[in-house]
Parts: C-alpha cells; sequence; structure tokens
C-alpha cells in the first residue's frame, strides 16, 4: 500500500491538519487545548520511533522533554536571545546530545532494566533543574515570559501570537516532525530498528551493529522530546519546571499506549483522547481531581483488553473490512496447495551471491576455517575439549554425534556467540577468535539456528531484507532518510534468496502464518541473505515431518552448489548423503573424521551411537 | 569542618533508611524473581499500607493494630491484584505487564487521594518508643531506632521464611527457573500469587512502619518506587542478598549527601548506579541471564 501511494499518509496527514482547527472546536475542544495536543503528539512521535518501533519502553522522556524545553527558554529569557526557532533548535540538539549520553548508560541493559534505569535518569534531571540549577531553570517557578515566534517575510512580519496562529505554526512543525519520522521507519534504519524489536539476537547475529541503532532510537526520542518541549514553552508563553516530572513521562507512555503504540499517529490521538476527557472530567463533569482516576481506569482496561490502542485497533477493523480475511484464506488454501506439491529441485537456481566490496578479500589458501586446541569449560563441565578442525573451501562437512557430545557448543564458539576458554578460530586466515557475532558475520561467517530466530511479526521478505541490509550496508549506518529499496542491489538479493529457498510465493505473509517447514527453510534464508562465505547449520532438519526432511535434504544440496557449508545433525541419513566429510563428536573432543564410508564403517563410532558396550 | 555528632546521626539515618528501602525492595525483587514482572505498582502498595494503617490507627488508637492491617491490607491488594489482572499478562511481553502495572499504580494513588485528599497523614510513634534517647555518642529519635530494629527483624522474618523454610525453598527454586518448578508437579501459580502476596506485604509493613517517621501523602509511593529501582539495579534483580546490599548503600548516599546538599543525593545515587551498570552490569550480587 505504502508503495503504491508513497505520500498518502502525508497528504492526509496535512488535509486534517488543516482541518481541525475547524472541526475540532465543534466537538469541544478549546483552542489551546487543540494546541497542546500537537505538543503531545509531536513528543510522541519520537516516543514511538523508540518504543513502538525499537520496542525500547523509556520512562524518563521528560529528562529531555524538559532539557530541550528550558535551553530553548532560558535562551529566549535569560539570554537575550532573539530568534525563536533557532532557540527551539538549540534546545533539540541540547536534549539530543543529553540523549546520547543517557542512552550510552541506560542502552546497557534491556527490558525492565532500562525502563528502570530511565525512571531514575528522569528523577535525577528533575531534581537537578529544582537544586542545583535553579539559577538558570528558576528552579519551582519555571521560566515566565517565553516570546511567541515571528516570521520576517520582508515585506511584512507575521506574529503567532494567537490561539490560531499559534496553531499555525505548531501544525507547521508536527507535520515536519511526521514527515521526517515517517521517511525514518521506511527507511533501513527503520527496518533495523523494527528487526531489533522483533528478536534482538538475531538482528545482531545477521550482522547488525544493534547497539548504534538502539543508541540512535533513542537520541531521535530525545531530539523530538526536546523540541516538543520547546514549544510548550511558547504555547503557554512560560516554560513549567512540571516539564521535567514523571508525570509527563508517564502521561506520554499513557497517551502512545492509548493511541496505539508503532503508528506515529498514537501519540496524537492518545493525546487528544486524554487531554478531552480530562477537560471534560473537570469541567462539564465537575469531577475535579478524581478526573485522574478514572483516566487511570480507562487507560487500564485498555491495555488489558484493546492492546494495539485506537489506532491500532482501527487499523485492524480496517484490514477486516476490506477483506484481508478473505485474502487471509486464499493464501491458506494456496498454501495447503503447495505443501502437497513436491518442490522440483530442479528448477533451483545456482545462484552464487556476490559480496559487497566493503568485505575483506577472501583468503587464497585452501582452509577457509581452522580451529585449533578449542576447548570450552563451563565450571567444572568440559564442553568441548582440545578440537582441532579444519575445513576446506567449497566443502559441504557434516557434523554428528550423540546428545551431549558438544557440537551446540562448538558452532557457537565457530560463530563467536561463546568466546572458547583456550584455542583459536581462524576464518579466512583471520584470527577471530574474541570477535562478537555481529563482527564475525559481516566477514562472512554465519549461522542458521536450530530454533528458528525469526523476526516474527514482520513478512518473510522484510525478514529477508533485513538479513540483506547488514551485508549491503555493513554494520551501522545512518541513511535515515533513505527509502529502504533504493539500497543498491537488494531487491536482486532479497528476491534470490527468497527463490532459493522456495519461499517467493510466500513472500508478503507476515512468518506468523507460515507453515513450520516454511519457517524452517526462511531460518536457513536469513543465514543466506548475509552472502556468507561459510555458512553454519545447526540441525537444519530438526522438528521436520520425514518429507519436509527429504525435500529439505534436497534444497540444502542445490545450496550446497558453490559454497562452504558446516551441517549438523541428527538425521544420519540426511548427513550420509549430504556431506562429503564428516566429523563425529563424542563428549567434546572429536572421535574420528573421514568420508560417509569411512564413518559408517567405524567400530568406535558404532559404539559411541548404540551405547558404551565395552566401556568399563 | 565536619560535624561529627551531626555525621554520625545522619549515618544512622542512612541505616534506618536503608533497611527500609532493603525491605521494600526485597518484595520488588522477589516478585520479579519469580514471575518475571516488575511491578510499577510497588511504590502504591507503600503508600497504601500506610494509609491502611492510619485508617486502623484512627479507629484503634493501637499502633499494633494499625501495623498488621498495614500488612495484611498490602497483601490482600497484591494477591487480589495478582489473581484478577496479572495473571492474564505472564504470557504477554514485559512491556505490557509494565503497562497495567504503571496504570495500576496511578488507580491506586488517584484511589487514595478520592478518599483522603492530598493532604499528608501522620501516625505518632507508640508511646514506648516516643521521645529521644541518649545512645552516649550521641542523641537520637527512640522511634528511628526502633524503626531500625523492627525493619531488621522483618527482614530475618523474610530471610527465614525464604531460606529456611519448605515454601521459601519452592519460591527460590521458582527465582531460578519457574518453568521447572512448574514441571515438578507444584502449582506455581499458587506459588506466583503467594509470592505477589508476601512481596506487597513487605511494602504494605514498611508503609505502615514508617509512617511515624515520613508522613503519608497519596505520591508517597513515588519517590520510594524510584529509589527502589535504584537498588534493585545496584543489588542486582531477583537477588535477596543484593536488595538488602543495594538498600544500605542507597541509603548511606541520600543520607550522607543530605547532610552536604539534599539538592545533590539523587545525583549521587545516580553516579553510584552508573558505576554499578558500568563495572557489574548485572548488579553487585546479581546472576547474568537473570532479565
Amino acid at each position: 500500500m505504502v508503495r503504491k501511494r508513497p505520500h498518502l499518509v502525508e497528504a492526509l496527514t496535512a488535509v486534517s491538519l488543516i482541518a481541525a482547527p475547524f472541526v475540532l472546536p465543534h466537538l469541544g475542544f478549546s483552542p489551546t487545548t487543540i494546541n497542546r495536543i500537537l505538543v503531545w503528539g509531536l513528543f510522541g512521535i519520537g516516543f514511538d520511533i523508540l518504543f513502538g518501533f525499537t520496542g525500547l519502553l523509556s520512562f524518563g522522556q521528560s529528562a529531555f522533554y524538559g532539557t530541550g524545553g528550558f535551553v530553548a527558554a532560558y535562551l529566549l529569557t535569560q539570554a537575550g536571545f532573539p530568534h525563536v526557532v533557532t532557540a527551539l533548535f538549540i534546545g533539540m540538539i541540547a536534549a539530543a546530545a543529553v540523549g546520547y549520553l543517557v542512552g550510552l548508560i541506560a542502552l546497557r541493559r534491556t527490558g525492565i532494566y532500562f525502563a528502570m534505569i530511565t525512571v531514575a535518569i528522569a528523577e535525577v534531571f528533575y531534581f537537578v533543574e529544582f537544586n542545583p540549577l535553579s539559577n538558570f531553570t528558576g528552579g519551582e517557578n519555571g521560566l515566565p515570559g517565553v516570546p511567541t515566534p515571528t516570521l520576517n517575510l520582508g515585506f511584512t512580519v507575521i506574529h503567532f501570537n494567537t490561539d490560531l496562529s499559534l496553531y499555525v505554526f505548531l501544525a507547521f512543525w508536527y507535520f515536519v516532525g511526521i514527515v521526517i519520522a515517517l521517511r525514518i521507519v521506511r527507511s533501513p534504519v527503520g527496518a533495523v530498528l523494527s528487526a531489533i524489536r522483533d528478536n534482538p539476537l538475531r538482528a545482531a547475529a545477521v550482522g547488525h551493529n544493534i547497539h548504534a541503532y538502539k543508541l540512535t532510537a533513542f537520541v531521535i526520542a530525545a531530539a523530538y522530546a526536546g523540541f516538543a518541549g520547546g514549544l510548550l514553552g511558547v504555547l503557554q508563553a512560560f516554560m513549567p519546571p512540571d516539564a521535567f516530572t514523571f508525570d509527563t513521562s508517564g502521561q506520554l507512555v499513557m497517551q502512545t499506549a492509548i493511541g496505539g503504540t508503532g503508528t506515529l499517529f498514537g501519540p496524537l490521538v492518545g493525546a487528544a483522547v486524554w487531554l478531552y476527557l480530562s477537560d471534560f472530567f473537570q469541567t462539564t463533569l465537575n469531577l475535579g481531581a478524581t478526573w485522574k482516576l478514572v483516566l487511570g481506569v480507562v487507560f487500564v482496561l485498555l491495555v488489558c483488553f484493546l492492546r494495539r490502542g485506537i489506532v491500532g485497533g482501527l487499523a485492524d477493523l480496517w484490514q477486516y473490512a476490506s477483506g484481508r480475511g478473505a485474502r487471509r484464506e486464499a493464501a491458506e488454501a494456496d498454501r495447503n496447495a503447495m505443501e502437497s506439491a513436491p518442490i522440483d529441485h530442479e528448477d533451483t537456481p545456482v545462484v552464487q551471491f556476490t559480496p559487497s566490496p566493503r568485505r575483506p578479500a577472501a583468503g587464497t589458501d585452501d582452509a577457509i576455517l581452522q580451529a585449533h586446541g578449542l576447548t570450552k569449560r563451563y565450571g567444572g563441565v568440559v564442553a568441548n575439549d582440545g578440537i582441532d578442525f579444519t575445513v576446506r573451501r567449497g566443502e559441504l562437512r557434516g557434523i554428528i554425534g550423540p546428545n551431549g557430545a558438544g557440537k551446540s557448543t562448538f558452532f557457537k564458539m565457530l560463530t563467536c556467540e561463546v568466546h572458547p576458554t583456550a584455542g583459536s578460530i581462524k576464518f579466512e586466515g583471520r584470527d577471530i577468535t574474541g570477535f562478537d557475532v555481529t563482527r564475525v558475520c559481516q566477514l562472512g561467517l554465519t549461522k542458521s539456528y536450530q530454533v528458528n530466530q525469526l523476526f516474527t511479526r514482520l513478512t518473510v521478505r522484510e525478514n529477508v531484507t533485513i538479513a540483506a541490509l547488514a551485508e549491503k550496508r555493513g554494520p551501522f549506518r545512518l541513511d535515515l532518510l533513505r527509502f529502504v529499496g533504493s539500497v543498491p542491489g537488494l531487491d536482486e538479493r532479497v528476491n534470490q534468496t527468497l527463490a532459493l529457498v522456495h519461499l517467493s510465493g510466500r513472500a508478503d505473509l507476515p512468518v506468523s502464518e507460515l507453515a513450520y517447514g516454511e519457517k524452517r527453510r526462511l531460518e536457513i534464508g536469513l543465514a543466506l541473505a548475509t552472502a556468507p562465505s561459510l555458512l553454519l547449520l545447526d540441525e537444519p532438519l530438526a522438528g521436520m515431518s520425514p518429507r519436509e526432511r527429504l525435500e529439505t535434504v534436497q534444497l540444502l544440496k542445490s545450496i550446497g552448489r558453490g559454497r562452504t557449508m558446516i551441517v549438523i545433525d541428527h538425521d544420519m541419513d540426511a548427513i550420509f548423503e549430504l556431506a562429503e566429510k564428516i566429523t563425529v563428536l563424542r563428549e567434546g573432543s572429536v572421535l574420528v573424521e573421514g568420508t560417509p564410508e569411512e564413518i559408517k564403517a567405524n567400530a568406535a563410532v558404532q559404539e559411541a551411537y548404540l551405547g558404551g558396550v565395552h566401556e568399563p | 569542618m565536619i560535624n561529627w555528632a551531626n555525621f554520625i546521626s545522619q549515618l544512622f539515618n542512612g541505616l534506618v533508611l536503608g533497611a527500609l528501602l532493603a525491605l521494600i525492595s526485597s518484595g520488588l525483587t522477589i516478585i520479579y524473581g519469580t514471575l518475571g514482572v516488575l511491578n510499577l505498582a510497588h511504590g502504591a502498595m507503600f503508600m497504601l499500607g500506610g494509609y491502611a494503617g492510619w485508617l486502623a490507627y484512627t479507629y484503634t488508637g493501637s499502633f499494633i493494630v494499625a501495623v498488621i492491617a498495614g500488612s495484611l491490607f498490602g497483601m490482600i491488594i497484591g494477591v487480589a491484584m495478582e489473581r484478577l489482572i496479572i495473571r492474564y499478562f505472564y504470557a504477554r511481553p514485559h512491556e505490557d505487564q509494565l503497562l497495567v502495572t504503571f496504570g495500576l499504580g496511578i488507580v491506586f494513588v488517584e484511589t487514595a487521594r478520592f478518599f483522603f485528599g492530598s493532604l499528608s497523614k501522620t501516625v505518632p510513634p507508640p508511646s514506648t518508643f516516643q521521645g529521644i534517647t541518649n545512645l552516649g555518642f550521641m542523641i537520637y529519635p527512640t522511634y528511628r531506632l526502633a524503626l531500625l530494629g523492627i525493619v531488621v527483624v522483618a527482614l530475618l522474618v523474610l530471610y527465614f521464611v525464604l531460606y529456611r523454610t519448605r515454601i521459601g525453598m519452592i519460591v527460590r527454586a521458582g527465582i531460578e527457573d519457574s518453568s521447572m518448578v512448574d514441571a515438578l508437579g507444584i502449582d506455581v501459580y499458587k506459588v506466583f500469587m503467594l509470592v505477589f502476596g508476601i512481596g506487597a506485604m513487605a511494602a504494605g509493613f514498611a508503609g505502615i512502619v514508617n509512617a511515624p517517621v515520613v508522613s503519608i501523602s497519596p505520591d508517597v509511593g513515588e519517590a520510594i518506587l524510584v529509589q527502589t529501582f535504584v537498588v534493585v539495579v545496584i543489588g542486582g534483580v531477583g537477588s535477596f542478598p543484593g536488595a538488602v546490599l543495594g538498600g544500605l548503600i542507597a541509603g548511606e548516599i541520600i543520607s550522607i549527601t543530605s547532610m552536604v546538599n539534599p539538592g545533590y543525593s539523587y545525583v549521587m545515587l545516580f553516579v553510584a548506579m552508573t558505576l554499578v551498570l558500568v563495572l557489574r552490569p548485572f548488579g553487585l550480587l546479581g546472576a547474568a541471564g537473570r532479565e
């Protein structure tokens, strides 16, 4: 939809913003309420990028709202700074800078820790505003006398000093804010942010520097908050100290949740509902202070029963009404048809991905991977003990071993998910011991997981796109305003990968609607899309039906053409069919290595699998 | 120019505040550790315990009845909250849990405001503990000394329950791995309810025993909640000993900084938290992976 009508949302927003001052007063909104809604809406855009798109719930946005507001207000009232808009931008930059520093600390942890840390940090800002900095901020009095903006057109000067003219001023900045935010969420950065929300582990494993992206989202949110804080001062002609309170952060969180997260417009709708109801309860129903109790109850009910908020609920309703349900059924029937039709692997294209020039040139030596004395101890348990392991370029290696032989630990060490206690790993002639997963993937070594690690709320195409983006753009890049589709070579890579794993017909389905076997293929597709020069597959056949196994073995064969792969699996027949050479692990060490025939005939292997008949 | 008498009494204040924070944080941290839910309404539980106790006190005039009422009310609210709402959120993302407990916290605070108004309420200390005591090296309010004793006893009881009883063993096992506890044939949902009750009771108890020192108002829980977060981050999430250590550290930092300039107490608290996050990201006594 977005692709076909790229500026529809922007156009609708512009029309709504123009219509609002004429329509809303008839619904009982006062002019100041409308203006306040815009400020909260703008504040919330940044927060929604942080929470709705990146999955980071911060209860400390007041820190940046207040910082931006007070810096702008201080410049305008105390420092004699003449130009309002410039002061707003300086406030925004200050808030973004503060956001960067706070983000460095708060983003050391995720989840509830992150929420707790942001609360604590915001509280510090509140106290700093009140005490140590009260000479600058006016302490509990705030900063009165913030001037209204003017626009000098040369022949005349426009003063934004009435409710309506201020509305024009605020609506303009809201519009700018939403246009930029829409660009950001449709940019490669936006795609990576939603990948981080869905599955940070995999986002890092396909080669994205997720810490840098999270920090980016945090700084963006702080910048929006800072600018909105400045507008608050302009709107009220006074910068209130309660911009810094925990209540401010809380109200933002609640408004965003009420309106709907991950929609960008949710905060605006939520603010409209919140401010309208609070006016209504206080002035029409004369509830006094009880309005907050009623709103609290409303909020709890919304979180319980309408988790995607008002905008999310409306979007669901719209999709339901516009017959997506019917399409879904059609897709279901289609899929069933596909499942019963065997995949013709003769059709599988032989595709060699050309890695982007950023990647260091492949080594020339015959061995692509060499591990020496690889050892991993967990306390007293030795998972891997002194493994020596070499894989040649172009080889398809199988690894087998009984449960507990240390296969998965071994793979995790090769992909640098865990670091060895002793030993070293060389990949393409480079010592990668101690690297992290992201860096190793960027060098061309990645893995498909034993348990699916997909971006579950995204479509198949978006999943593959995210993996391909990491290889095309490198671990981190700030192309915030570029459209995802315009990354050179991206579409080609995505389409080829989809064709390779036979998911071209499923490209636009959400992952949650795929059959299990299809998810397994997508899991492999994610790894493939990063154009690895060495691909590790951790039990690619796990949990598959016998027929899916047969199909997947064929698939792996076709993928293996022209690639170097290492496959772990419990399915002996599959490994014997696939691999040119097999390594057998037992009790954390290499038991034997050889061709499938040698392994089949090996007495030690038979003993390892049939149980220690001859062991004392 | 340090006033030593002042310094020592501030050290004691820090100890009292620290013990109190340790108790409240223990409640928060065992709930999080076992259920995986960070209860943002925990500060409100502290506040509700105070009000319930105050109400009981105004009717009976007995401090002991007030303490029992405050603790029980905290527990009842905790259990009710778990049964009616929280249990439907175990399978939902952490963010939803944060949102709903945050909303409940507001509902509790505003309910208290609705019934009791915004003016603060005081509960006088029991007659035995009124006045001041001369300790030889300093003169100190008797109730604060008693409060230290009361809270330490409460912490010991909590320790005993957690580490020396069968139920405590199950709870600690639940903190390590609640699905394993479930698999062992123990009804883990009953344990969850119990833990939520105990955690909320700890907050309610703290709310009423602290009432003679800091008067009760609807917003009293908010500041406590923030301090509790710092305690948990410093001590390590899900760790009872961590909560105690973190509580004492936070209490002393607040008190000693207040002696110089109260405005900086939060800044210093924040500096301590940052240091811990940089040097030991999982908290002083926390374990990696418990997140």
